[in-house]
């Protein structure tokens, strides 16, 4: 096995596919030098601190003088921490709600989107506008739009049979009211996926079914989520990794809180982290949660077939 | 492309840490940090007149309040750490003082009588950590008051409530008349805890909480504990606090603004409360705010002249600052004349003993005086739970007590969740 199969490649790839002819056997695979930028970046932005937090994670460390070695311990604490159960229960059940709410709006309102009504490109405009405000802006307009005493909740709640309505100190208000916010958040981004997938659906395909008789349900049906499927698993590993690592709104629209009924475990180690200075603790919860995402989005890849990047219009 | 980004969650812990630092830097000033808010007036002046007759010059660096404690505790021991720096005392001091990065102040102290002197005792106390001083108070007290409104008492035919039975009548007649009894911050659970603290040392003395203080969670099964907690579940049964309490926030101005317009009759609050109105609703605050001490308990062992709040707070010097002396000769500058004036003309009331003849200068002599003589007054000043206790102890209590007011645990599972609490 020397230099045989790197001669035999180029000859069984289509020739001249960029245009230019073939330039040497390495002429289309830049050698590994290129990926050293990524690399490094990755290596020292996600891979180093990693290491260290999961060093940390076997220490006592308030932030102050040196971490000190303490074994499992963090470990075995977290393992029998009814808040840190709590919080993953939380956690999963937000992910679970996310994404059960957000996939069937974002998928309808993107294929809607892809269309070429009348007033799509005004109502899109407005679909998309959160899109355009950070997370904090969002959590704070949401925080005083939900004010029970003075914001337009306390003036239409009373109008509506719920006098005292108060929906961030109601433990299932104030979940509900996470997972409505971020679905308004995030539903635009995921809908401009949708729309985009949507897009590269050919006609041709429509116009087919068209002759044989399909409806319209038939048709989105049959061709218009199969086609997708690779935008579904996209927006849904996005949204799934999302949801177990929401925290900006979580802060600002209910501090964890009433008492810890929106502790969700990203929350939990920030509380940790930076309220009780507890790092190695903070640490331990962080690893878990890496781990969690990642072991969750290579199920997501593997199950729906993602990673093997079958092409949605094989034989067209 | 999932890993990275789950990656960088998890390190937010190291990223913070890199970049919260900030504000001071190694430059040849000596760095003073403050909590950034209206009060810093005075201790610009302070720095202003020091720089006029030093060498080292004095730089003031306002740190925004949410990110006081995170960015100092990151910059501690980096060289981007302050040279003097505001903080509360006791426990939001702790941790920097058994690492050794505090100066002892007890020197500056003892050599110095007329200096020791001039401070009110039990204020100064809040400032030390195992008998050793390593706060000098920099500002005025703030100890927790009950605030009415006056109008609305006037309204509903009631006086101020003297004792327990008055306060528990008046809720039930504000209840009645459709006024929230007391407005109360629930989403800001250190204003649920002024309660406790009342309750508490009402009822049992400060030895109750002390214990707990030094580091016994055993001291949160004192029978006191579960009382004081069955009294705030009643009161919430009562309608004490309205029906939406949960989710008002005291920082966002939501419970001030509910006694200000009259919505609640009572508020109780830290003394800044004044302060706060005198900024949002002037014509309330030098009209019909009212305020009274919290009353006293049926047959509480402890003396209804012993209040709680934040004594003042404090200036501390790092242990390895470049300038140690100037360092000294700054935060002594506290107690000047011209200092306790500045103060004074700024509405807050001073924690030196000779202030009182000061105090008519004050906008507001009258609630000056009440406050003054208050703590004077006191046996004991009870610091607030939160900062006389560790933070990894500190935080999980304040969501115990948010907890506890909401009805989502029993006075039960509230003294047994906080035995826990190491």
């Amino acid at each position: 096995m020397s230099a045989a199969p790197a001669t035999a490649r180029p000859a069984a790839r289509p020739p001249a596919r960029r245009g230019g002819a073939a330039r040497g056997p390495r002429a289309g695979r830049p050698s590994a030098l290129w990926t050293l930028p990524g690399l490094l970046f990755f290596g020292v932005f996600a891979a180093l601190p990693m290491a260290l937090v999961a060093y940390l994670s076997l220490t006592t460390w308030g932030g102050l003088g040196d971490p000190r070695f303490t074994g499992l311990d963090n470990w075995t604490r977290l393992a029998g921490d009814p808040v840190m159960h709590r919080a993953v229960v939380l956690s999963l059940v937000l992910t679970a709600a996310t994404w059960a709410v957000q996939t069937p709006i974002s998928l309808l309102l993107g294929v809607w989107a892809a269309g070429r009504q009348r007033t799509r490109a005004v109502l899109s405009a407005i679909f998309f506008l959160p899109l355009l405000l950070s997370s904090a802006a969002i959590a704070l307009i949401w925080r005083s739009l939900l004010d029970p005493n003075f914001g337009p909740l306390a003036w239409i709640a009373p109008r509506v049979g719920a006098p005292d309505a108060d929906l961030l100190g109601d433990p299932t208000g104030a979940f509900l009211v996470i997972i409505a916010v971020t679905a308004w958040q995030f539903i635009p981004l995921h809908t401009l996926l949708y729309q985009g997938g949507a897009r590269q659906i050919p006609a041709s395909l429509y116009e087919a079914a068209e002759i044989d008789g399909a409806g319209r349900w038939t048709a989105f049906r049959h061709i218009t989520l199969p086609q997708l499927r690779n935008t579904i698993t996209t927006s849904s590993v996005l949204m799934v990794v999302g949801a177990l690592t929401y925290f900006d709104t979580v802060l600002i629209l209910t501090g964890g809180g009433p008492g810890s009924d929106t502790t969700i475990v990203p929350f939990l180690m920030y509380e940790a982290g930076f309220e009780r200075w507890e790092m190695g603790y903070a640490s331990a919860i962080a690893l878990t949660l890496v781990v969690a995402a990642t072991a969750v989005s290579l199920v997501m890849v593997r199950v729906t077939g993602f990673g093997a990047m079958r092409s949605t219009r094989e034989g067209m | 492309m999932t890993t990275p980004r789950v990656g960088a969650a998890g390190a937010i812990v190291l990223a913070l840490l890199a970049t919260g630092c900030g504000g001071g830097s190694a430059d040849d000033r000596m760095h003073v940090w403050m909590y950034q808010d209206t009060l810093v007036v005075v201790q610009d002046a302070a720095v202003e007149r020091f720089n006029a007759d030093s060498d080292v010059q004095a730089v003031i660096d306002e740190v925004p309040g949410d990110t006081y404690e995170d960015r100092l505790r990151t910059a501690m021991g980096s060289s981007e750490q302050p040279d003097v720096f505001f903080n509360w005392g006791a426990g939001s001091i702790a941790p920097y003082a058994e690492q050794g990065m505090l100066t002892p102040l007890d020197d500056v102290f003892a050599e110095d009588p007329e200096f020791a002197d001039a401070y009110i005792p039990s204020i100064l106390a809040a400032g030390a950590i195992d008998g050793t001083q390593y706060g000098v108070p920099l500002r005025g007290t703030q100890p927790v008051i009950l605030f009415y409104n006056r109008a609305v008492f006037e309204e509903a035919g009631a006086e101020p409530p003297e004792t327990w039975e008055d306060l528990l009548d008046l809720v039930d007649l504000f209840t009645e008349e459709g006024v929230i009894p007391f407005a109360l911050a629930g989403a800001d659970p250190w204003t649920e805890q002024m309660w406790l603290q009342y309750l508490v040392d009402r009822l049992g003395g400060p030895e109750v909480f002390q214990r707990i203080a030094d580091g016994d969670p055993e001291g949160w099964r004192d029978p006191v504990v579960l009382e004081a907690a069955e009294m705030v579940r009643d009161l919430v049964d009562r309608g004490a606090f309205g029906d939406n309490y949960a989710s008002v926030s005291y920082t966002e101005g939501g419970a001030s603004t509910l006694l200000s317009e009259g919505r609640a009759a009572m508020h109780l609050m830290g003394s800044w409360e004044y302060s706060t109105h005198l900024d949002q609703a002037p014509e309330f605050a030098t009209e019909d705010l009212g305020y009274v001490a919290f009353p006293p308990l049926p047959g509480g062992e402890g003396d209804p002249a012993n209040v709680a709040g934040n004594p003042t707070n404090f200036f501390s010097i790092t242990a390895d600052t470049p300038y140690p002396e100037e360092a000294v000769a700054f935060v002594k500058s506290t107690d000047d004349e011209e200092y306790v004036r500045d103060m004074i003309a700024n509405g807050e009331v001073p924690v030196t003993v000779g202030a009182e003849e000061l105090l008519s200068e004050s906008p507001s002599p009258e609630f000056a005086t009440f406050q003054y003589e208050m703590v004077r007054d006191a046996p004991n000043f009870q610091l607030s739970w939160d900062q006389a206790l560790p933070p990894s102890v500190a935080s999980p209590m304040t969501t115990e007590i948010e907890r506890l007011f909401n009805g989502q645990s029993t006075p039960e599972e509230f003294v047994e969740a906080l035995a826990a609490l190491q």
